[in-house]
């Protein structure tokens, strides 16, 4: 595992140098999955980082051009399943750029509750193995209880716990069951004494900030230039959230605050999530008052992108043809080339979709903001110790699923 | 952005890129630009560093296939102006053994995907400071993104309990890839484009190529 360097000559009144190199991974717990890290090591300090990834690899992109867009939604599961629904998200908006299709009031009310529901998901996760990996082990556990009742909102309302496959271009699969609805309104008011409690664990002890604080600093520059996004660019200082900068859905209807960090440090960002999930609560309340305001379709009528209801398609041919033209053919997606956009949790998602007019994609390319984050390991641990590593990696908030695709 | 917003960004663009741009053009809100490939470095270092513009993050690089083009590559350019709110794209044409001028010196963050890039394309960056393989497996032959990569492979691994060990070996399908093509020969030949590489012949229009080539210049039946 280390091989050391013997072969440096010791002069008389030097101290003999050796440079270790580790390995850190594939398997570890603090590499939250399969990352293999190369590490040169000099003595404690690391000298450089050379990130091996792909292990999780699985040609999603190669496998949707094989596929109709509709089967196509379910990969995007796949890549942050942390957050699975923003994914699904970002694919549904570009689809429903190329072709042109409205999502309904109501639909876009579920997707935004569906989307802060797994930003979350995913801070809680973050958050509490972040805290994990600096040796705390209660804060997980406490994470994972919330989570549970969270995924069981994910599958109340799609069906599944993670591989949800609710949204589709021009809407959400299903309406929500009015019970739900009122569980996620209970769950919404008890959740920030859950918040609480965590944050009593984690934001003020001093473990957490000696291994936290002044380390993995990020400037602002630095931010920019190495393609940081969400909360990586956030904790830097720089006020940008594309909920907010460049609104989708109906994000702009919505009153919530985005927090930004001053120092760039890890603690920085930690306090960025925990606040972000503050105002998630703010506008998961918002969504489930706009939502009894609100009645009406949750997917588009357009038969040509979206199945009939079940009732329908009992009484009306067309509504069987449109059926059966969706799940075999699929439909046509005019030619073109755009690029869609989500904040996920974890960053800007992007989905760049060329179509050639026929029922699949021509070329998809999913931009994931893990990659960017992850090529800055090396820059950001040199003259670090090995130890904070694990810290950095760990508030960088990185999913194999969606840097390996 | 309006569509006029974008035009009027497209043009600035232009008349500043002292002719790296040769054409742009808006479509579903988005701007979107033709560049030459060997001034990308140039373009895009006055996109970020010019006070009009300054497109200082890029956010993605990827490449994008069209096997029956001489030039058979697009590497796209998505690039985010945070004090303008804009974006833009830009794309570059290449070829298989023409290398594009690696963009590192002006995006750091290009360096992985670029690498990205060469592994799933066999695109190559000139001047990039490491251009390895980074998402297939160590020793992996071959570029996966290419249209005419087979979706199944070339190499299935397995573990052989018998050497103790991973062993490659060559696909070997028990039936057949199946690939069930649901495009309807009515809409399907008239969504094919041209230059794309797709061609749907009505099923009987093959029979008069064969038989009566004259035939062929009669106006198609439409719909």
């Amino acid at each position: 595992m280390a091989d050391a360097d013997t072969a440096v000559p010791v002069v008389p009144g030097e101290t003999k140098l050796r440079k270790f190199n580790i390995n850190f991974g594939p398997q570890h717990p603090a590499a939250h999955g399969v990352l293999r890290l190369v590490l040169e090591l000099d003595g404690e300090i690391v000298e450089r980082v050379d990130p091996h990834i792909g292990l999780l690899h699985r040609g999603t992109e190669k496998l949707m051009e094989a596929r109709t867009y509709l089967q196509n939604i379910p990969y995007f599961d796949r890549l942050d399943y942390v957050a699975p629904m923003n994914q699904e998200h970002a694919f549904c908006l570009a689809i429903e750029k190329l072709v042109g299709v409205d999502v309904p009031r109501r639909g876009q009310v579920i997707r935004v509750l569906f989307s802060e529901i797994g930003r979350i998901l995913n801070h809680l996760l973050n958050v509490t193995t972040q805290a994990m990996d600096v040796g705390a082990l209660t804060p997980p556990l406490w994470g994972f209880e919330e989570r549970e009742q969270l995924m069981v909102f994910y599958e109340r309302a799609s069906g599944s716990r993670l591989h949800a496959n609710y949204f589709r271009p021009g809407g959400v699969h299903q309406d929500l069951p009015p019970a739900l609805i009122d569980d996620i309104a209970k769950w919404s008011k008890a959740f920030p004494k859950a918040l609480d409690d965590i944050e009593t664990l984690i934001t003020g002890n001093r473990i957490f900030k000696q291994r936290n604080v002044d380390i993995g600093v990020v400037t602002a520059d630095q931010a920019y230039e190495w393609g940081f996004s969400g909360v990586m660019l956030r904790g830097s200082g720089v006020a940008w959230d594309l909920r907010k900068s460049q609104p989708y859905e109906c994000y702009a209807d919505l009153e919530f605050d985005i927090p930004i960090g001053k120092n760039g440090d890890c603690y920085d960002r930690y306090l960025c999530r925990v606040e972000e999930m503050r105002q998630s609560i703010k506008l998961i309340d918002q969504c489930i008052e706009l939502l009894a305001k609100t009645p009406g379709p949750v997917l588009t009528e357009d038969g040509k992108v979206a199945p009939p209801r079940r009732g329908e398609m009992k009484r009306s041919m067309e509504a069987l043809i449109h059926h059966f033209k969706l799940y075999t053919e699929g439909f046509h997606v005019p030619a073109g080339e755009v690029y869609a956009y989500v904040e996920a949790p974890k960053g800007e998602f992007g989905v760049y979709l060329v179509a050639d007019g026929t029922n699949k994609p021509y070329r998809c390319k999913i931009r994931a903001p893990g990659f960017p984050h992850l090529e800055a390991m090396d820059w950001m641990n040199r003259g670090h110790m090995l130890a904070d590593v694990s810290a950095i990696l760990g508030s960088l908030d990185i999913v194999f699923g969606e840097i390996d695709r | 952005m309006s569509t006029e917003a974008l035009m009027a960004l497209g043009e600035a663009i232009q008349a500043q890129s002292a002719g790296a741009v040769t054409g742009y053009k808006v479509g579903y809100g988005e701007l979107s630009m033709q560049a030459e490939a060997g001034r990308i470095v140039e373009l895009l270092t006055m996109l970020r560093d010019n006070r009009e513009f300054r497109f200082r993050q890029l956010i993605d690089l990827c490449g994008v296939d069209y096997p029956d083009r001489v030039q058979r590559f697009d590497v796209v350019y998505h690039l985010l102006s945070h004090t303008k709110n804009a974006r833009v794209r830009i794309t570059v044409r290449t070829d298989e053994d023409t290398p594009v001028p690696s963009i590192v010196p002006a995006h750091p963050c290009a360096d992985w995907f670029e690498r990205e890039a060469f592994d799933m394309y066999g695109i190559f960056f000139s001047g990039h400071p490491d251009l390895r393989r980074i998402l297939t497996d160590y020793g992996f032959h071959g570029y996966p993104l290419r249209k005419d990569f087979p979706m199944t492979g070339y190499v299935e691994v397995r573990w052989d309990e018998a050497l103790k060990r991973v062993v490659y070996e060559p696909v070997k399908l028990p039936q057949e890839y199946r690939h069930f093509d649901f495009l309807s020969p009515w809409e399907g030949a008239q969504s094919a484009l041209p230059g794309q590489g797709y061609e749907y012949v009505l099923p009987g229009d093959e029979k008069a190529k064969l038989e009566a080539p004259k035939a062929d210049a009669a106006p198609k039946k439409e719909g």
